[in-house]
């Protein structure tokens, strides 16, 4: 059940000081809109809490969570309305992480919005932390599913879009799924149901970074021809370099004015963006750096 | 009120009932709505009435973001495809995340009848189960199973709530009520307890009829609360008749039986006997064939005490 407030307004000044760290910008106050120029600036920065925070646990995912920067930057920190000091605020826009194993990139982003401070990130991974391995609902402030086991979270965007409109609550859904990640069967069954119920509020962005563990989708599961297979099933289809901040903030605006049918983003991205040793690199799917390639890496991302 | 009904006509007369009190209220089907009875809801709430079709896994997913904005969500389809189909979305979606979601399912176990194996339920109940957090219930009859709607809809929470197909006799009276959690006692007994649930609580009371005939005297328990499952309720029958028969209709192993003899086990061994669907798929047939054949009819729960019986009296002479 919600149980936050609905007097809240917008997005929130609200986080209290605590939660700020002192590494945080002064222009990235909590749940605020950025500038394009601070958005850089802050996607730079989420960049470097992912290998970090990887590299200190040992594990998880760089690769995917580095792909998709830009597309959580631009909701985060720029359309969505959220407030970090009420994250069960009922008319806030939802983020639904499918692709849960990207879990250290919306770690990331909560904690530079004020969620969770941000000298939590390095327990990511560890016992009894709240930044589970995978994205945990029932532990971490600001994550709306739980998920990790792929292809789930499609369908739990159209349980909260179709909620809002029952309830003509005025936000919106965002879903952002991985290429790889289509190859499950309960997408398709989302993608035809969300058509079916013309749920206009909500919106899949497909972190189409064209690997997948085992190597390129093309060798592991071909998908395409991908934009054509969504367009079939009545989705609006937008695709956009989800490396560009000013192409993925048009499309996220131009899915808002869409009526009648859900929008689909395809964002042509590149597994493990900005470290030049974990670009298109398959390995980095699900490996941390080491403490010298954690070290390269930062300096590419200074 | 008729002396046989089916428990998911009970379910959709209920939730019809709910919709009108609760608008929060919304249901679900995947295409078998005039089976599982959700038709009648979608007469006469529309808006909140969502078919999605043959694709059950969706369904979980959208009925768990449903509650996750605030929606009491009944989800319904045949137990099979609610369970093994679903599995992962039930885990992953609902009981994990403690989402507001009430998967009642009907057409459970073998009396779904001529449709076979592939529409027969036997494993729901050990995959429910085995779910941390998903509580699971299983009416004994029409009465209980509106019962137990209201009393999951008026509790957050997941829930899996497994109905049968056939009408079958009423158990209880109109003034019953259900208690989630507490078993109850059908019918007093000494010399051994039958627990059983769903339609093989009428069959332990025949079987109990029986027995009283032959001198016999059995305690019948009805366990509609699979999980939370009543401990101390189980512990005090071994204790005051010293064996125990488990009736379902489900596989002998993860259901009823299993999880009442680990209690047993631990907190109060005493002989037990199974009447269960054993290691097999069941085959097209009348229900009441098909009970027979796979060892589930109300002479198979007598034979069960007559055989618990003798090993009781026998351990006690050994002591």
């Amino acid at each position: 059940m919600e149980t936050g407030s609905s007097q809240s307004k917008g997005t929130s000044r609200a986080a209290s000081a605590a939660n700020i760290s002192a590494e945080a910008f002064a222009s990235s106050r909590p749940g605020e809109e950025l500038s394009l120029e601070d958005m850089e600036q802050m996607a730079r920065k989420l960049r470097r809490h992912i290998v970090t925070m990887t590299a200190k646990a040992g594990s998880g995912h760089p690769g995917g969570s580095l792909s998709a920067v830009e597309v959580v930057t631009a909701l985060y920190f720029g359309l969505m309305r959220h407030d970090p000091a009420n994250p069960n605020w009922p008319d806030r826009d939802r983020f639904v992480l499918s692709k849960g194993h990207a879990a250290p990139l919306l770690y990331a982003a909560l904690a530079e919005c004020g969620y969770f401070p941000v000298e939590e990130l390095s327990t990511l991974r560890q016992i009894d932390s709240r930044l589970q391995g995978h994205t945990d609902r029932t532990t971490t402030p600001g994550v709306e599913m739980s998920a990790g086991a792929l292809g789930q979270g499609l369908s739990f965007g159209i349980g909260i879009a179709l909620a809002g409109r029952l309830d003509f609550q005025p936000y919106r859904v965002h879903v952002l799924l991985g290429d790889g990640e289509c190859d499950e069967g309960q997408v398709w069954e989302a993608v035809m149901a969300a058509a079916h119920f013309k749920t206009d509020n909500l919106v899949a962005i497909v972190d189409h970074n064209k690997q997948q563990l085992d190597g390129w989708t093309r060798d592991i599961m071909n998908l395409e021809p991908l934009a054509p297979k969504w367009r079939s099933f009545d989705w609006h289809v937008i695709e956009i370099d989800g490396h560009d901040l000013p192409q993925v903030i048009a499309a996220l605006e131009t899915a808002k004015q869409v009526k009648g049918q859900p929008t689909v983003i395809i964002a042509h991205t590149t597994k493990g963006k900005g470290v030049s040793f974990m670009e298109n690199n398959p390995e980095f799917h699900g490996r941390a750096a080491t403490a010298e390639e954690l070290e390269k890496a930062l300096a590419e991302l200074a | 009120m008729p002396v046989e009904m089916s428990a998911r006509e009970a379910y959709g007369r209920t939730l019809v009932e709910l919709g009108r009190e609760n608008r929060d209220i919304v249901v679900l089907d995947a295409d078998l709505s005039r089976s599982t009875m959700t038709s009648l809801f979608a007469r006469e709430f529309p808006d909140r009435f969502f078919n999605c079709g043959i694709a059950e896994q969706n369904m979980m997913g959208i009925a768990a973001g449903l509650a996750a904005s605030g929606k009491t969500v009944f989800a319904s389809t045949f137990a099979v495809f609610a369970t093994s189909r679903c599995f992962d979305q039930l885990r992953m979606s609902i009981a994990q995340p403690q989402l507001n979601v009430k998967i009642v399912a009907c057409h459970g176990g073998i009396t779904v009848g001529e449709d076979s194996f592939s529409h027969h339920s036997i494993e729901d109940l050990a995959l429910t189960t085995s779910l941390p957090g998903l509580t699971v219930i299983v009416p004994a009859d029409a009465i209980e199973t509106a019962q137990a709607v209201k009393a999951a809809a008026a509790t957050s929470g997941p829930c899996y709530i497994r109905l049968g197909r056939p009408k079958t006799p009423l158990v209880y009276a109109e003034d019953y009520r259900f208690t989630p959690g507490q078993a109850v006692t059908m019918r007093p007994g000494s010399d051994a307890t039958i627990i059983a649930i769903g339609i093989m609580v009428a069959l332990a009371l025949e079987a109990a009829e029986s027995l009283a005939s032959q001198g016999i005297d059995c305690r019948v328990l009805n366990m509609p609360t699979l999980k939370p499952i009543d401990r101390d309720a189980i512990v005090q029958a071994a204790s005051e008749t010293g064996a125990i028969v488990t009736a379902e209709e489900h596989l002998e192993h993860g259901g009823l039986g299993s999880r009442v003899s680990q209690i047993v086990s631990r907190y109060r061994p005493v002989p037990m006997s199974f009447v269960a669907v054993k290691d097999t798929y069941a085959q097209s047939g009348k229900p009441h064939e098909l009970l027979k054949r796979y060892g589930l009819a109300a002479e198979d729960i007598e034979r069960a005490v007559q055989s618990v019986i003798p090993r009781k009296l026998s351990d006690q002479a050994h002591r």
